[in-house]
Parts: structure tokens; C-alpha cells; sequence
């Protein structure tokens, strides 16, 4: 009889142990999120209420009234510095440098990845080594050398303008920050699509090659459409910290029309005329980081794996 | 002058000699099937064919005209790969059409081409699906479609059956050798698999370590093997190569094949090849096909030269059509192929045809064959 029972007991004694540490690992997990969405939530919050009820209420209330004030004036009223129209200004300077940079970035490291991989030459791998260590440069370190090369370039950009009529934008602050962000990125973008394009099937450029695909049309008809997965994930991570970086920005473009939205932002919360308006900063700071995460939202969709699948045997 | 000509061919990877003089020669309309083990350099020679691979010196020639330094596009050759390296991003149409495309031909010309293609194939019910929503078989097709759509002066083929499953792998390799006798293309096709070359080859050119070790019909590697690694790597199930020393029985030469805790058994030969008289007393290896060694009804009426002797059977596999026996001979175990109703049983002792007029003998020192 023992001998028939016994693993039954054992089995329900498993199944108790599981379930306590089902509820221990759950538990955790839900107060470590809960921890890191309390600021989230705390910010979203505020971003809504009266300057009234922040300073008497309680920070975790919700509000009593919700108002879109704070948002509307972040967006177009508040002081920058001396300048009183709000971030979007700096909103739209922070898209057209992400977006070049970003662009860019990831197509030069595309085509790296593509030459790296698919058309090895001699020393590729000491270049390819030598382009994994620029992930590695501290931003510090590269701050004087570069404002020394942008310099140059400003000067050379004026000489243009008197010269020829036009400076090409160089010595653009916009357009140096998405010539540092392209430099400094190009690594990071090479490591991603060589990695992913070192698994790619080299059959198919061969056969692509057989076809009489040039170098070009191979890397755009063949390479490219079969990229998305390492695309976005490239997309993804160029635009969070292009748009997140502070500073580069404020190294390169402190100061003036062309700051982007973080400087903007800093300034906004370092601005001291008055009281501190906590709302509209908590707003402020919400526009600044939702395109990030709208990329992830929108980019993540295409986030599949499995779109090989079917490119060699079954 | 033959269609596809390759002369002194080699082919170097820093210090390391891939290809050590390659000559090779096809007819048009000729299929030439390069086999031998992985490793052999067979792809690479095809590759170096293709264009994918430069070559280190020697000539390549279709038709006449040197293609060695062409680009692979250039060589008005087509290639299917053995992962078909369909692309995925395009539909069937697509990858048939690519090539042309990147040609410029105009549209209206491209549909009608590949029309014809999956008439020939049978796949127009495939043609708007991606590569990824066809079976094994469909992309095998596929693949040879885009190959056909070329109307190349060679087609080239690197293991196109090695991904499919073995009844698939039968019904593709009848359908590529229908597929050579109507269009009546020129084919050059790569394998490690023995039968598959058997069976497509009007040439073939077996190598083993960068060098061709023979060159010929498949006939003539079959029955005429020049050396012991071809001997041994064609056929199936493979030749057995017996260890055995040159006697005499009368006034003949014989073959002296030891046995375990018998007498050895001497078979006496009536016309044996001139070079073997120089071997008397001395080892040779022996080669004989299991179907040259059979049971006395089922052995070849016509033989001129049968010699029967008493085998002891270990193993008896019945295969359905025929039934395979093994024996030991000369410390080795022997496959005789016998009819598949004989009546045999295993630990038994039963008479054995051996056909020596189909028998080869090979050196073992140089490993060549003995003539």
C-alpha cells in the first residue's frame, strides 16, 4: 500500500513546491517592474495635473482634474534658456539629425557587413577587428580631436561659402552632429550586419553573380531585402542612441537654434524664472522620449526571425 | 576539338595546391560527371569553371573560346547550386527572370521565357509563390529553371540531389537525365554519390586529392578501373579487393586466396594479363565485382574463364532482388552477389562462381593496376 502511495504524495509535494516557486519568481518579477515603472509612472502622472495639486497633493495620486496644459505649454511655450516657444524647435532639430544619422549609419555598415563578408579581400578580418574597437573608444576621448576636425571643416565650409556661393552645410551644427554620430556609429552598425551576413547563404551572390548582378544590385536586390530582421534591430538601437545622446549634442551644438531636443530638454529643467513648473517638465520630458518609443512600437512589429527561412534546403 | 575543354588546370590556396593539373575534355551535348570523396576538389574545379574561383594557371575553353579570365556572367554558363539558392525575397517568376532582368531583356520577353521554362518543369502552378512555400522537390525545380531559362552553352550542376530525400533524389535524377536527353544540353555535374554518376555520365572523371585519377566512360571506370581508389569507390556494393598471391596451377598462373583454417583456394587463370606473370610468389590485391562472384547457376553462361571453389557463407543478407553472401577470403570479408532464390544458409559451405574473366589485379605497393 505504502509503495503505491508514496509517489503519489511525492508528486503533490512536487506540484506545492512548484506552484510556492511559481509565486516567488512572479513576485519578484512583478516588484522589480513595478520599481522601474514607478518613475514612469510618477512622470505621466504629473505631466497631467495643476501646479496646485502637485504642491499639495500626494505624488502618486492620480489627478484629480487632468489637464492637457502642461503638454500644450511644454510643447509650445516654455523657456529654453532666453527663448520662450517651447521644444518644438528642438523636437524638429533632433529628428533631422536622427534621422540622417541613423540612416546612414546603417546603410555604411550594411555595405561594411556586406563587402566584410561576401567579398573578403586581404586583412579584411584586421579591418573588421580594427572597426569592432571604435565600439569600444570612450565618447571622452574623442570629444577635443573631433571639435578640432569639425573646426577645420566650419573653416573650410566658410571658404566655400565665399568662394563658390554655397557651404554644402558644412560647419552646420546639424549636420556635423550626424557626421560625429555617423562616425561613432559605423561600428557599432559594421558589428551587427557582418555578424548577420557572415550566416547568409554566400550561394546566393554566387548565383546572383552567375545571374550577372553587379557588386550594387547583388547588395540591393539580394543582401538588403533579406536584411530586415538585423535592419531594425540596427534601426532600433542607432535611433535610441542618437536621439538619447546628450554629450555629443551638447558638445557640438550647446548653444543656439540648432540644439537638439536633450540640451533643450536639460535646459528647460535648468531654467530658473520663477517656480519650478514640475508639470510641464515632466511633459517636456515625455515628448522626449516617446520617439523612442514609438520606434520600438512600430519597428518591433517586423521584429521576426524566420524570414530566411526557406532561402537554402527545408 | 571538344565542346568543354580544360587543360593543366591548377588551382592554389596560399601554399596549399587544390588543384594539381586538371585535363578534361567533353563533347557537346556530352554529360561529364565529376566524382570523388569530399575534399577531392571536385566543387572547387567546378566553381573554377563557373568563374566563382580564379584560377592559378591552365586554360578553360567552351567552344573554343578561353573563358578563364571572363566573368562568371560572361561564360554564358548557368549553375544550379546544391542549396538551389533560390532568392527569398522574390517569387518564383522572379528568380527565374533575374538574370534576364539583369540583362535588360524586355518584359514581354522575360514572361514568355519563363512560360516555356514551367511548361518544360511543370511548376507554372507555382510560379507567384516565394521559395519558402515549396517543398524540397519544388525547389530543386525551381532552380533548374532558372538554369534552363538561360539556354546556356554548359550547364553546371554542385550536388543539385544531395538535400533531397532518397526516393526524391531517384525521381529528380531520371528527371534530369530525361531533361539532358531532350534538350540535349551540355552538362557538367558534381557528386560524391557513385551511383548518381553511373547512372547520368557519358563521361566521367574520377578524382581523388586535386588529381583526376581516371578519366573515362562509365563503363570503362566500371570494368576497367586504372587504379585501387577507383576500383574501390565505384560500385555498389563496393569491388572486393582481396589480398592474394600469384601461384601457378599447371602451366597456368593462378590466383592463391588464403582461408581461415583451410587449405587456400587456388584458382587457376586461363588468360591472365601479361604484367602478372612478373608477380609469381608475390602479393597482389585481387578485384572482383560481388556480381562476378555468384552462385555456379547464376554465373554468365558466356564466361570464357569460371573457376568454382568451396566458400564458407557468414553472413546471408536477402536484399529482395538479389540475395548478398559474405565469405572471408584473405583475412577480408567477400560479397557475393547470388540470385535472390538461392538456397543458402549461413555457417554453411556452398561452391562460388568466380568470374575471373571480370577480375582485375592491382599492385599493392603502387596501388596501380596490374595489366
Amino acid at each position: 500500500m505504502s509503495a503505491v502511495t508514496t509517489p503519489a504524495r511525492q508528486a503533490s509535494g512536487g506540484v506545492n513546491v512548484k506552484v510556492i516557486n511559481r509565486i516567488v519568481i512572479y513576485g519578484l518579477l512583478a516588484l522589480f517592474a513595478l520599481f522601474y515603472l514607478m518613475p514612469l509612472f510618477v512622470m505621466l502622472v504629473t505631466s497631467f495635473k495643476t501646479m496646485d495639486e502637485i504642491q499639495n497633493g500626494n505624488m502618486l495620486a492620480l489627478p484629480k482634474a487632468p489637464t492637457f496644459d502642461p503638454w500644450l505649454k511644454a510643447w509650445g511655450e516654455t523657456c529654453v534658456g532666453l527663448t520662450c516657444a517651447g521644444i518644438k524647435g528642438y523636437f524638429w532639430n533632433s529628428i533631422k539629425m536622427v534621422v540622417p544619422a541613423v540612416l546612414i549609419s546603417t546603410m555604411l555598415g550594411a555595405l561594411n557587413g556586406y563587402v566584410l563578408t561576401k567579398w573578403r579581400f586581404r586583412g579584411a578580418t584586421l579591418v573588421f577587428g580594427l572597426m569592432l574597437f571604435a565600439c569600444f573608444i570612450p565618447f571622452q576621448s574623442v570629444l577635443l580631436p573631433m571639435a578640432t576636425i569639425l573646426g577645420s571643416v566650419g573653416r573650410f565650409g566658410v571658404t566655400l561659402q565665399n568662394s563658390i556661393g554655397t557651404s554644402f552645410g558644412l560647419g552646420n551644427s546639424t549636420v556635423n552632429l550626424v557626421f560625429v554620430h555617423v562616425v561613432y556609429g559605423i561600428g557599432f552598425t559594421t558589428l551587427f550586419f557582418r555578424n548577420y551576413y557572415e550566416a547568409f547563404p554566400t550561394e546566393l551572390v554566387k548565383a546572383a553573380q552567375v545571374d550577372g548582378a553587379s557588386f550594387f544590385q547583388i547588395f540591393r536586390r539580394i543582401m538588403l531585402p533579406n536584411s530586415m530582421p538585423i535592419f531594425v534591430v540596427t534601426v532600433i538601437y542607432q535611433f535610441t542612441n542618437i536621439w538619447n545622446d546628450f554629450l555629443f549634442a551638447s558638445a557640438y551644438a550647446g548653444t543656439g537654434d540648432s540644439m537638439p531636443m536633450t540640451v533643450a530638454l536639460n535646459n528647460v529643467v535648468n531654467t530658473s524664472t520663477g517656480v519650478v513648473e514640475y508639470n510641464v517638465n515632466m511633459a517636456a520630458a515625455m515628448i522626449a522620449a516617446l520617439p523612442t518609443l514609438l520606434v520600438y512600437v512600430l519597428a518591433g512589429r517586423y521584429f521576426v526571425r524566420g524570414l530566411m527561412a526557406g532561402a537554402v534546403k527545408g | 576539338m571538344a565542346f568543354l575543354e580544360i587543360d593543366g588546370l591548377r588551382k592554389r590556396f596560399g601554399q596549399v595546391e587544390i588543384l594539381k593539373g586538371i585535363d578534361v575534355e567533353l563533347e557537346k551535348g556530352g554529360f561529364l560527371v565529376l566524382v570523388g570523396p569530399s575534399g577531392c576538389g571536385k566543387s572547387t574545379l567546378l566553381n573554377t569553371i563557373a568563374g566563382l574561383e580564379t584560377i592559378t594557371s591552365g586554360e578553360i575553353r567552351v567552344d573554343g573560346r578561353q573563358i578563364n579570365d571572363l566573368h562568371p556572367s560572361k561564360r554564358d554558363i548557368a549553375m544550379v547550386f546544391q542549396s538551389y539558392a533560390l532568392y527569398p525575397n522574390m517569387t518564383v517568376a522572379g528568380n527565374i527572370s533575374f538574370g534576364m532582368e539583369m540583362r535588360g531583356v524586355p518584359v514581354a520577353e522575360r514572361q514568355k521565357a519563363i512560360d516555356k521554362v514551367a511548361k518544360v518543369l511543370q511548376i507554372g502552378h507555382l510560379l507567384q509563390r516565394k521559395p519558402s512555400q515549396l517543398s524540397g522537390g519544388q525547389r530543386q525545380r525551381v532552380a533548374m529553371g532558372r538554369a534552363l531559362v538561360r539556354d546556356p552553352k554548359l550547364f553546371l550542376f554542385d550536388e543539385p540531389l544531395s538535400n533531397l530525400d532518397a526516393k526524391l533524389r531517384v525521381d529528380m535524377r531520371i528527371e534530369i537525365k530525361r531533361l539532358h536527353a531532350t534538350t540535349g544540353t551540355t552538362i557538367v555535374y558534381v557528386t560524391h554519390d557513385q551511383i548518381e554518376a553511373m547512372t547520368l555520365a557519358t563521361k566521367i572523371a574520377v578524382m581523388r586529392d586535386g588529381e583526376v585519377q581516371q578519366f573515362g566512360t562509365p563503363a570503362e571506370i566500371y570494368n576497367n578501373p586504372t587504379n585501387l581508389f577507383v576500383a574501390d569507390f565505384m560500385g555498389s556494393p563496393a569491388m572486393n579487393l582481396i589480398p592474394a598471391t600469384i601461384g601457378t596451377n599447371g602451366n597456368a598462373l593462378s590466383v592463391v586466396l588464403q582461408r581461415e583454417a583451410r587449405e587456400p583456394i587456388n584458382l587457376p587463370m586461363a588468360n591472365a594479363p601479361a604484367g602478372l606473370s612478373a608477380f609469381q610468389g608475390k602479393p597482389i590485391i585481387f578485384g572482383v565485382r560481388p556480381e562476378a562472384l555468384t552462385d555456379p547457376e547464376g554465373a554468365e553462361r558466356n564466361a570464357s574463364n569460371i573457376a568454382t571453389a568451396d566458400c564458407h557463407i557468414e553472413v546471408v543478407e536477402p536484399a529482395g532482388s538479389d540475395t548478398f553472401a559474405v565469405t572471408n577470403l584473405g583475412g577480408k570479408g567477400v560479397v557475393a552477389r547470388l540470385r535472390a532464390d538461392a538456397n543458402i544458409q549461413p555457417g554453411t559451405s556452398t561452391p562460388l562462381a568466380f568470374n575471373l574473366t571480370k577480375a582485375v589485379f592491382f599492385d599493392p605497393a603502387t596501388e596501380n593496376r596490374i595489366r
